[in-house]
């Protein structure tokens, strides 16, 4: 590259840096000549990094900092240095002195046959949606989209007592049936978006070869539509292990509470256990974390695939 | 049950197709039955959602909608005392509870705060989201592992992440303070002061929404024909016009539905509030949400029947938001 190149580079490069918004850099306007499309010029380059280490950082350092709190012993929680004297006595403590893993298993099943269910009746809602037109369906979508924003508030002293009256109270089967409500609306627009996607040629070539629709359904279209299914089964897995304001609602004494419930247990007015809570959160953010390294694959196909058919 | 399995219809228009190699009818069928020897296979797909969604939504609804009618509170409600079974003494009393809500100021107050939270909430994600999602659409090194660090926040369940929060942001030894401190700043109150927890908690929801919005406007991106941009660049446009004309445009059905679905989220988000200042302090930053959660579960009596129809006026308001917006969506061609 020539100097005059380089120094038309520079300066063009600064103006991109303050418009980063846009995909600028894609491509290059002046030095067309010398830069071939999609490259950008070093200053670019450096400009884009920085403002994406910065994102990142910001992004990460919640989660690092709780991971680093909970080995730092639990007098030194709020300590602003890197761990000093490194202990794994919150886990410890958390472990085996607290209701945690009766927290844990009790989250455990609820989101476990959450997720499942939830997947499950979706896919079906989601493809009788996308392809058949019945009575009644027009109905549903609108049903589906109103369910979402039913607020906690209205809901929860009925459900309390309708729970109440089933026995349910305290039970995981309770908790289950709520999630459903919460997760199944958004899981079932997101199916129907994915099977859109999804040529109905396939299904008639099913058809042809003599399968009924729930054949069709179960054996060409839902091995088609796994990353569908990755990402609904991501979204109530996460929506079961953080939900708060049923679970603490629904769920008393001690070792029935769930996770969301009991870690509200170790900093509230009366006690500011940061230690025990941070290692609890840990533990807890780690099976969310994995879960998530498996769907984020398919993540981005399966959101849109729902997003831009809806 | 929602779906009109009563209702005559005519015959759908892709029947055929749904009716397969199934027998055409009885003899002399009905129009129900006719309806229903072509939809039952769509039917009985849709039945369990529709199943769990009547009994655990329509019925409480339907509870909470009567309840807000009567001026139940904790001490007439039905209830048990050990052995003894007491009657609910509660009785209806019309709209008076909308009448004092609508004329007290304090839901008015809630509502603009609620309003503010939404808005900037929505906005500061929404714009975060696109511009990240527009940095990281290219070739880049490290670029999984930017995305990766970018869509955490999502990964790590809310509640964790909000105690993250309140740990970094404690007034007297929190991270954040610690920091300014060493910066020689003095200690801001994050979350004890109404101006500067608001800040705070809005801060913490756009942490926790940008990942959601970062995800959905990368697939977007990525649906948008390469093609478009190099002609679009051979006719001479700037990165800015073409972001104008070909990014934003063609973001558009991913974007209205993604504000949507957050505006509502956003609207109805309880926990975030709810863990981080319990609505405080005073009740600086309660929303409507956790205002009526307050009503039916922390202050003592307890107030059933006035949170349920805070509850209903939120309900109602969404319900017009959403019938405005896809109105406004129709309008400009988008439809379901």
């Amino acid at each position: 590259m020539s100097t005059d190149a380089s120094a038309e580079t520079s300066t063009e490069t600064v103006t991109k840096t303050t418009a980063e918004t846009t995909d600028e850099a894609q491509q290059a306007t002046p030095v067309r000549k010398f830069r071939p499309r999609g490259e950008r010029g070093p200053l670019a380059s450096v400009g884009l990094h920085v403002t994406l280490l910065i994102a990142a950082a910001v992004a990460v350092l919640p989660p690092l900092w709780l991971l680093v709190t909970s080995f730092k012993p639990q007098s030194e929680a709020f300590s602003t240095a890197l761990v000093k004297d490194f202990t794994v006595a919150n886990y410890d403590h958390v472990l085996n002195d607290t209701h945690f893993l009766s927290w844990l298993a009790n989250s455990l099943l609820v989101v476990g046959l959450t997720t499942v269910i939830g997947v499950f009746i979706s896919a079906t809602t989601g493809y009788a949606v996308s392809r058949f037109k019945f009575p009644g369906m027009r109905p549903l979508m609108w049903l589906l989209l109103i369910t979402q924003m039913f607020p906690v508030a209205v809901l929860i002293v009925p459900l309390y007592n309708l729970l109440a009256s089933l026995g349910l109270l305290n039970q995981p089967v309770g908790l289950v049936i709520t999630y459903l409500t919460i997760a199944v609306p958004f899981c079932a627009w997101m199916m129907k978006g994915y099977f859109d996607t999804v040529p109905v040629e396939i299904d008639e070539a099913g058809r042809v070869d003599g399968l009924n629709p729930f054949g069709t359904f179960w054996r060409l279209i839902v091995p088609l539509a796994k990353p569908g299914l990755a990402v609904t089964g991501f979204y109530s897995f996460i929506t079961g292990w953080a939900e708060v304001a049923y679970a603490s609602a629904f769920m008393t004494g001690e070792e029935n509470l769930t996770l969301a419930g009991g870690l509200q247990t170790f900093v509230n007015q009366y006690t500011s256990d940061w230690g025990s809570l941070t290692a609890a959160a840990v533990i807890v953010a780690v099976p969310a974390a994995v879960i998530f390294g498996f769907a984020q694959r398919h993540l981005v196909s399966g959101l849109t695939a729902g997003a831009t058919k809806s | 049950m929602v779906v009109d399995t009563s209702r005559p219809v005519a015959r759908a228009a892709d029947a055929s197709r749904v009716r397969g190699r199934r027998d055409r009818g009885g003899k002399n069928p009905g129009r129900l039955r006719r309806s229903l020897s072509t939809h039952w296979y769509a039917w009985a797909m849709v039945a369990p959602v529709v199943a769990v969604i009547g009994v655990i939504v329509g019925y409480p609804l339907v509870r909470g909608v009567y309840l807000s009618t009567t001026n139940a509170d904790e001490a007439n409600v039905e209830r048990h005392i050990g052995v003894n079974h007491i009657p609910a003494t509660y009785e209806s009393v019309g709209l008076d509870n909308y009448t004092a809500i609508l004329s007290d100021g304090v839901f008015w107050d809630r509502l603009g705060w609620t309003v503010v939270w939404t808005v900037s909430c929505v906005a500061l994600s929404f714009t975060l989201g696109l511009g990240l999602a527009t940095l990281l659409n290219r070739k880049l090194a490290g670029r999984s592992l930017y995305r990766m660090a970018l869509i955490l926040p999502w990964a790590v369940p809310a509640f964790v992440s909000v105690f993250t929060w309140r740990l970094l942001f404690n007034e007297k030894k929190g991270l954040l303070n610690q920091l300014l401190a060493g910066g020689g700043i003095d200690a801001v109150p994050w979350l004890n002061d109404p101006t500067w927890a608001k800040l705070s908690v809005i801060t913490v929801n756009v942490w926790l929404g940008v990942p959601f919005m970062l995800v959905a406007m990368l697939g977007g991106l990525q649906s948008i024909p390469g093609e478009l941009y190099e002609a679009a660049e051979m006719d001479g446009a700037s990165p800015w016009q073409r972001f104008r004309h070909i990014t934003l445009p063609g973001l558009r059905t991913v974007s209205s539905t993604v504000i949507l679905i957050s505006g509502i989220w956003t609207f109805n988000m309880f926990p975030v509030i709810f863990l981080l200042t319990r609505g405080g302090p005073g009740d600086a930053t309660e929303i409507l949400v956790t205002y009526a959660y307050r009503l039916s579960f922390v202050v003592s009596p307890r107030d059933f029947s006035g949170s349920a129809a805070w509850g209903v006026l939120i309900l109602l308001l969404l319900s017009f938001f959403a019938v405005i917006y896809r109105r406004a969506l129709r309008k400009q061609g988008e439809v379901w």
